[in-house]
């Protein structure tokens, strides 16, 4: 699972959950990949990504290589910060650990890269 | 043939290792995904040579998956079974995979899609699996859900399998009160090979459907039509007889005869003509 995947996941589909955002990541094994780079895309994405969610989620992974903590001003025209973007993103894979739901506390195992979202009968 | 796999048993047992693994390999199944795939692509009328975040909802083995990879976008796939999800990480798909239940709605923040495809997966949605299952209410949700990740004006497109018409209601009646515009495009609609349904889903407000193929008559069909005609053309070389009842084949026939030592009658200019059909 991607970084940019984990910045989307929600546990909204959870009954009683309200926001369910963002999930806390426990992590065991990590993996780094090369991900070709396209500026134009990670451009738009970080529109739509939350920012600070982000830097929490690499805190939680132990990724002590510098991501800048806001967004910069131009960011479009910045490909050093874009390829920072990138590579926390792109290149950055949880291959096995936990995703935590801030409200309940309810944990979403991640086996070989893939998290499991499916919710008990319950709990939905 | 053992009628559709969806009443045979759930999604995530059906593709069980065994299934997974036979879908993935198989040739004709992969040229049919890949087809339906760059068509449901094509339908998403996305913006001209800009990569975008989609979501391939019922990925499998990542056979759709490809094709948008292919062209450029960057993908996430959901689907129930773990085994089908197993085959995608051993093809390396570029795409981030989850295991997840539409019925269940999509766990994503809001607007996080650029849009979305599905190939041969909405028709599992329908049956209920499962005793506290009720299909209009799972698909509601899950509709609902997808409404909302997929950011204003995009798109999302459904290429399935319809029952019947009364599930092909039920679908687009919950699509619509999710907040979805669109409806039904089905192209080659007079060939029962390869006529296929792509339900079109939009945000943006009410647009007009894209058109379908084949609905002018002279555009033949593609591939189906061609590869059983090239499967008749390789029989008869093969053989190197002429084909049952002509009069080639009556008359080798009665040569036959002959050679056995049976009586046969002479041949003549009668001999294998086309009789007047019966009028009574």
């Amino acid at each position: 699972m991607k970084l940019l995947t984990h910045n989307i996941l929600t546990s909204k589909c959870l009954k009683g959950v309200t926001v369910g955002y963002p999930l806390g990541i426990v992590a065991k094994e990590v993996k780094v990949n090369e991900v070709d780079f396209n500026p134009e895309f990670i451009s738009r994405m970080i529109q739509k990504v939350d920012w600070p969610a982000l830097c929490k989620a690499a805190e939680n992974l132990g990724h002590t290589d510098e991501l800048p903590s806001t967004v910069v001003d131009d960011y479009e025209n910045n490909e050093e910060f874009l390829k920072k973007a990138h590579h926390f993103l792109m290149e950055i894979e949880v291959m096995n650990g936990d995703l935590i739901c801030p409200e309940t506390g309810r944990k979403f195992p991640v086996t070989d890269g893939i998290p499991n979202m499916l919710a008990n009968e319950d709990e939905v | 043939m053992s009628g559709r796999p969806e009443h045979q048993a759930p999604p995530e047992i059906f593709y069980g290792e065994d299934e997974a693994r036979k879908y993935s390999r198989n040739t004709r199944m992969m040229e049919i995904q890949l087809t339906m795939s760059e068509r449901a692509v094509e339908l998403l009328c996305l913006p001209e040579n800009q990569p975008c975040h989609l979501i391939d909802l019922g990925c499998g083995s990542g056979l759709s998956g490809e094709t948008l990879t292919e062209q450029g976008h960057v993908w996430t796939g959901v689907d129930i079974s773990s085994a089908m999800l197993g085959v995608a990480k051993e093809r390396e798909v570029e795409g981030d995979l989850l295991l997840g239940d539409l019925g269940q709605g999509l766990p994503f923040r809001a607007g996080a899609f650029d849009g979305a495809i599905s190939i041969s997966a909405l028709q599992w949605l329908c049956n209920a699996d499962q005793r506290s299952h009720n299909p209009a209410k799972r698909l509601y949700i899950f509709f609902s859900s997808l409404y909302s990740c997929l950011s204003r004006g995009s798109r999302a497109i459904f290429q399935f399998y319809p029952e019947n018409s009364s599930q092909v209601e039920l679908i687009t009646s919950q699509a619509m009160k999710a907040g979805f515009t669109g409806g039904l495009v089905v192209d080659y609609p007079n060939s029962t090979k390869a006529k296929k349904f792509f339900l079109c889903l939009m945000t943006g407000g009410q647009q007009p459907l894209p058109a379908a193929l084949g609905v002018d008559s002279r555009e033949d069909a593609p591939n189906h039509v061609a590869f059983s005609q090239k499967r008749d053309r390789v029989k008869q070389l093969r053989s190197g007889k002429a084909p049952k009842k002509s009069r080639d084949w009556i008359l080798e026939k009665k040569e036959r005869r002959r050679r056995q030592g049976k009586e046969t009658r002479d041949d003549s200019k009668f001999t294998g003509r086309k009789r007047p059909s019966h009028v009574w």
